[in-house]
């Protein structure tokens, strides 16, 4: 918890009491770790509470306790001895999170997770009729299936669509770990092909075959932080400007820009920055008459290229 | 804040939870140590009445149940105190799998708004005597994030309190400053949106949280309404922004190897015959041949023959026309001349310099949208 504000810390202290009542002898040391303060803090913690307690303040009315070496036991508790109840904004959090982990696909002790949800939604009255409703998306069986393979440690050859290349190609990986970021799972894993830690959709993975070897992702293997979304954009991809029309807005939301000016117009300027041109050059041809390309040249004469032979193979012939 | 008044609060909230009495503020400061002065003296006194109005906030604030109710027949001045029944958390029997979970529930606000409270909440279970295994997992890893506007939303639904805030939607020339009575949150799909009562538009909308351009502020008194009965906020949201079942089928000439994004929707493939392949589809012979009126030989001797469905023939076209040359439209009609128009009106465009909108709706098709990951490039 922090320790930052006068409130914290009266909270902290209400807690502290039962906490350790709950744990008899417990050591300072472990005590300190649980609750994420030092062991310094805890230590004038428990002096400050020394001299708190019940009217009258004498030896029989404050808060007393034992100290054995570096363990600790309340003796008496001064009529603290329960927590103080959720917040809103508490119970919010964990029945949320709770309800978030209940919807998720392919996860484990959904049971568990159910009846503690159950439980913290009693506790907290209510406060705990959260306003909040979860639904993360369908594929619930290939993701509880692939999670089993990865579960068991081993190694997958999988079907894969890389839509930057528009290309569907086998690969094996070795999984790490799955993952949902903004709605959407991911097997992180060392693609053996590549020869690095790659991200892949569930959603893309056609098919799958676990192999009878154990995933052995290499030691300079390391996970990624998503907090931020999945995609990272590099400067070394092709930057790519749009002008785009209102119907072609959406894409601004859609997909992550580097820069949308000329807002107050009605023609946007939009800049993306994409791993492959022959992407950029699928999304212009499908957003159409709703976009021109400003850059860079080799996209514009890519996208009329490419216009003027899809026209040809319906025999239009445009002067 | 200093250890004294650290100490005063802890103090308070023992005397007033040992009290049955309503306690009057005299009587808590003749009581409670460092509310100590002379109540003749006005500024003195006046000091005591602002130092015991800020204390009385902060424990409100933590959420401290501070009962107000008068101290006896006799007294004008009201009391003070805090009912256990109202301050402690109830008994919570979690087994040890339960408490796992709520370990990991908590974990997963580690990068997102409510952080702070899921971990206060978290050591209140802890002090309750229940042991939370911080290093427990359940095989997948949620990160979940909310948007700014998620906490003022949700405290004014629960306070039953209108909103109001400034929504931009990417078609429209600028924000619009909206009215809303909240009804709940919906995490739908990965994104965040709110259901409610629109007070200008006099009905319900569904808004989403990414598009409030402002703060999000309460607007008029609390418990103002009441929550619709059987109030289900998925499916308004899922009603919403669902895409339209695939009830149509088209049949495609996709080049043989290409499009795979095409082929992965496909209900039918049929692969072209092996002398046919050898020509390709983007060949320039084909504009010989005659426009839409290919015999099924025909067909098969310029691609695999796709079948796929559909719902809406321009916004499916638009997906189609992505692919560019690599897949033909055979049939239906509405198909084929959407991608003819489309791609007419790009020449026209590419000519012109302007994008415009044509006249016709976005021409998008999200539920096969592709999003560009560069992290996932093999």
């Amino acid at each position: 918890m922090p320790t930052n504000t006068a409130g914290d810390r009266v909270a902290r202290l209400l807690n502290l009491v039962p906490y350790l009542l709950a744990r008899p002898g417990i050591g300072i040391a472990q005590a300190a770790a649980e609750l994420d303060i030092t062991e310094r803090q805890l230590r004038e913690d428990l002096e400050l509470l020394w001299v708190c307690g019940l009217p009258g303040y004498g030896p029989g009315d404050l808060i007393d306790m034992a100290f054995d070496g570096d363990n600790v036991t309340i003796t008496y508790d001064a009529g603290i001895d329960r927590p103080l109840r959720l917040t809103p904004d508490e119970a919010l959090a964990l029945v949320v999170a709770l309800r978030m982990l209940a919807e998720m696909p392919g996860i484990d002790g959904r049971d568990a997770i159910e009846r503690a949800l159950a439980k913290i939604e009693a506790a907290s009255g209510d406060v705990a009729e959260a306003p909040v409703a979860v639904r993360l998306p369908g594929d619930a069986d290939r993701l509880a299936t692939i999670r089993g393979a990865v579960d068991r440690r081993r190694a997958l050859r999988i079907t894969y669509y890389t839509a930057t290349r528009d290309e569907t190609s086998d690969r094996v990986i070795d999984p790490m770990r799955v993952l949902l970021v903004e709605g959407r799972a991911y097997v992180e894993a060392w693609c053996r092909q590549a020869e690095a830690v790659r991200l892949f959709r569930v959603d893309r993975i056609d098919g799958f075959t676990e192999l009878d070897e154990p995933a052995r992702p290499p030691r300079e293997a390391r996970s990624n932080d998503f907090r931020d979304g999945v995609f990272r954009s590099s400067p070394d991809q092709p930057l790519v400007t749009l002008r785009v029309s209102r119907n072609a807005r959406w894409i601004t939301e859609y997909y992550p820009c580097e820069s949308v000016t000329d807002t107050d117009g009605e023609l946007w300027r939009v800049t993306l920055r994409v791993s492959d041109l022959a992407w950029a050059r699928r999304l212009v041809l499908g957003l159409g008459s709703t976009v021109v390309v400003l850059d860079p040249p080799e996209l514009v004469e890519a996208v009329r290229d490419e216009t003027n032979r899809a026209l040809d193979a319906y025999g239009v012939t445009v002067s | 804040m200093s250890r004294i008044r650290t100490e005063r609060l802890v103090n308070l909230v023992i005397c007033l939870l040992s009290t049955r009495r309503f306690l009057t503020a005299a009587q808590i400061a003749a009581t409670v140590p460092g509310y100590e002065h002379d109540p003749n003296d006005p500024k003195d006194h006046e000091a005591f009445q602002r130092k015991f109005e800020r204390d009385k906030a902060e424990l409100r604030d933590l959420g401290i149940p501070l009962e107000t109710g008068a101290s006896s027949a006799f007294e004008a001045e009201p009391g003070y105190r805090i009912t256990r029944r109202d301050y402690a958390l109830p008994d919570i029997p979690l087994a040890p799998d339960e408490a796992a979970a709520v370990g990991i529930a908590a974990r997963l606000w580690r990068h997102a708004g409510l952080a702070e409270a899921a971990s206060s909440g978290l050591a209140k279970l802890r002090a309750a005597g229940i042991d939370v295994d911080p290093q427990a997992t359940l095989g997948v890893e949620p990160v979940v994030t909310v948007d700014a506007a998620f906490a003022p939303l949700t405290a004014a639904t629960r306070n039953r309190q209108a909103v109001t805030f400034d929504y931009r939607v990417p078609e429209a020339d600028r924000a619009m400053r909206r009215r809303l009575q909240p009804w709940g949150v919906v995490c739908w799909r990965g994104r965040w949106y709110v259901v409610g009562y629109d007070l200008d538009r006099a009905a319900e909308r569904c808004f989403r949280l990414s598009r409030m351009v402002s703060t999000v502020r309460p607007d008029g008194p609390t418990g103002a309404y009441e929550l619709p009965e059987k109030l289900d906020l998925i499916s308004y949201v899922a009603h919403s922004y669902s895409h339209p079942e695939h009830t149509k089928r088209a049949t495609l000439l996709v080049a043989p190897g290409r499009a795979a994004g095409v082929r992965r929707w496909a209900e039918s493939v049929t692969p072209a015959d092996a002398v046919a392949s050898e020509v390709p589809a983007s060949d320039g012979g084909t504009a010989s041949g005659s426009p839409g009126g290919s015999s099924p030989d025909a067909v098969s001797r310029r691609g695999d023959v796709v079948v796929i469905g559909y719902s809406d023939p321009c916004g499916f076209a638009s997906w189609i026309v992505g692919y560019g040359a690599d897949v033909e439209v055979v049939e239906p009609a509405e198909v084929r001349d959407a991608v003819i128009d489309h791609l007419r009106e790009m020449i026209a465009t590419m000519q012109d310099g302007t994008p415009h909108d044509a006249g016709r709706d976005p021409g998008r098709d999200p539920s096969r949208a592709s999003t560009p990951v560069a992290a996932e490039v093999g």
